[in-house]
């Protein structure tokens, strides 16, 4: 493994942990500590964590900074009006293609935070850097590497947390979804990417492993990316380079609901082009309905044309083969299609996301 | 992690093992704890004539696929089918479930794979 990849304050404690450590956007990270679909059920059932320290929280304050969001998100951050509140949003190139996923909380009118994805960060706040000056706002960006932070995700996340931490009691029992409560350096956020219950904290990088050996100590499930990534896509949960990216309209990556055009005055980059380009293509789920799976790139023959597979895995939850996958437009959810995997052509079924919702199958 | 020395191994991850006149096909323990989770192993076509090297079938855990491939020339003549419907089989045992078998061109190929410590050296190696 490359001695340049980047490591989180956790990375010895993940090494006695035995876990299998991969290159994840350049940092090194676990993909699993032992079995990964056990890791996938702990957070479906009752409650694992995730080092999520790789993601990068950067800070946006001054006079400006509400100008600056309404500008480079295609979400429109004046939906934000209670402190603490978050949303989820693209940030569009002028093409409309989609730079990156980021989510904004809101603490004042001066004082936000960006959450980014780890493999896009330092592209992320170059481009930040080069709205700010191309419109001369007063804008302070504070990448925050002195941050690390995990996913606490299950249906007794709360109840965990509460136990390690009972001082975070109140506040866990009164933050509503897509909410934070956020102290000095200390972010508690219910957000998460596994389409469970769940709580994402940041806190200063020294003070992580006790938080961390707390929670493993309370029978929290030390959860690797791969499990993050099966709980994702059971959830619908588009990621960053497989289901988007700067070559994809949003609607093209079933994120037509984070785009915001009610306020006709707002210019925001990228909003002249989803004008121009009509999506190509949409995403849909696939179950596989034969053995096999399905796995990014493969081809999806339809009787509207062809189509491809964004992500696809074996699905822990459902016990059989499900995938995104972009799709010409006039394919409907239950229309069969055929997905060549490895030169066979096997049935699928075309359906809505998410496959999985609160641990439970969800049937359209 | 056990590599037993009452088989052969390539040096791609596959033991073999003489039965009668066929030769049992499998994956080693370094390689199913590599892969992780099995989901599925299949794609292996009974009747095919295979050089030493070419691809059998397929192990996928949840997040790769992986390719199994012929130790030696031979014929595949029958694939272990409980392992279709539980691949995770591969991971509790990965000695005592053989995959495919093959009926070899020539049994003695055999003797030009690795021993248990030539494969250990790999494993090491890798």
């Amino acid at each position: 493994m490359s001695a340049a990849l980047k490591r989180t304050p956790l990375y010895e404690a993940h090494k006695q942990a035995q876990a299998r450590l991969v290159d994840f956007g350049g940092w090194e990270m676990p993909v699993s500590y032992g079995s990964q679909i056990q890791e996938h059920h702990a957070v479906r059932e009752g409650v694992g964590v995730f080092d999520v320290s790789h993601m990068l929280s950067v800070d946006v304050t001054g006079p400006d900074a509400r100008l600056f969001l309404r500008q480079l998100l295609a979400n429109d951050v004046d939906r934000l009006s209670v402190a603490g509140r978050a949303l989820y949003s693209c940030m569009l190139n002028p093409r409309g293609g989609v730079i990156d996923d980021l989510i904004t909380y809101f603490f004042s009118d001066t004082d936000w935070r960006l959450v980014v994805n780890a493999g896009c960060a330092e592209k992320d706040v170059a481009w930040m850097r080069r709205v700010i000056a191309r419109f001369s706002l007063d804008v302070a960006l504070t990448p925050r590497r002195d941050l690390a932070m995990l996913a606490v995700q299950g249906p007794q996340a709360k109840d965990r947390l509460a136990q390690i931490r009972p001082e975070w009691r109140s506040v866990l029992d009164d933050l509503k979804p897509f909410s934070a409560s956020h102290q000095d350096d200390l972010l508690i956020a219910r957000t998460g990417y596994t389409g469970e219950d769940g709580f994402e904290i940041a806190m200063p990088g020294d003070q992580i492993q006790p938080f961390w050996e707390a929670l493993i100590a309370a029978d929290v499930v030390p959860c690797g990316l791969g499990a993050r990534d099966t709980l994702r896509l059971e959830a619908g949960m588009a990621l960053y380079g497989q289901e988007m990216d700067e070559l994809t309209l949003p609607a093209e990556a079933g994120l037509s609901w984070t785009i915001h055009l009610k306020d006709e005055s707002r210019l925001f980059i990228g909003r002249d082009a989803l004008g121009q380009f009509a999506p190509e293509a949409r995403l849909l789920g696939l179950k596989l309905l034969e053995k096999g799976v399905m796995r990014s790139y493969m081809p999806v023959h339809t009787e509207h044309g062809a189509g491809e597979i964004t992500s696809g895995t074996m699905s822990p939850t459902l016990g059989f083969s499900i995938a995104m996958a972009r799709l010409p437009l006039e394919v409907k959810a239950g229309d069969e299609v055929r997905v060549e995997i490895r030169g066979k052509s096997v049935a699928a079924q075309v359906c809505l996301l998410p496959f999985v919702r609160h641990g439970k199958a969800v049937t359209h | 992690m056990s590599i037993p020395n009452d088989r052969k191994y390539a040096q791609t991850h596959e033991w073999i093992r003489a039965e009668g006149d066929v030769m049992l096909v499998g994956i080693s323990d370094p390689a199913q704890d590599q892969l992780g989770d099995l989901v599925f192993v299949g794609d292996v076509r009974v009747g095919a004539k295979l050089k030493a090297g070419d691809t059998a079938g397929v192990v996928e855990s949840v997040k790769a696929a992986s390719d199994i491939y012929a130790p030696v020339d031979g014929e595949v003549v029958a694939f272990n089918d409980e392992l279709g419907d539980a691949p995770e089989k591969l991971n509790a045992d990965p000695y005592g479930n053989w995959i495919f078998k093959l009926k070899p061109v020539n049994p003695d190929d055999i003797e030009t794979l690795l021993d248990a410590d030539g494969y250990q050296a790999v494993v090491d190696a890798s």
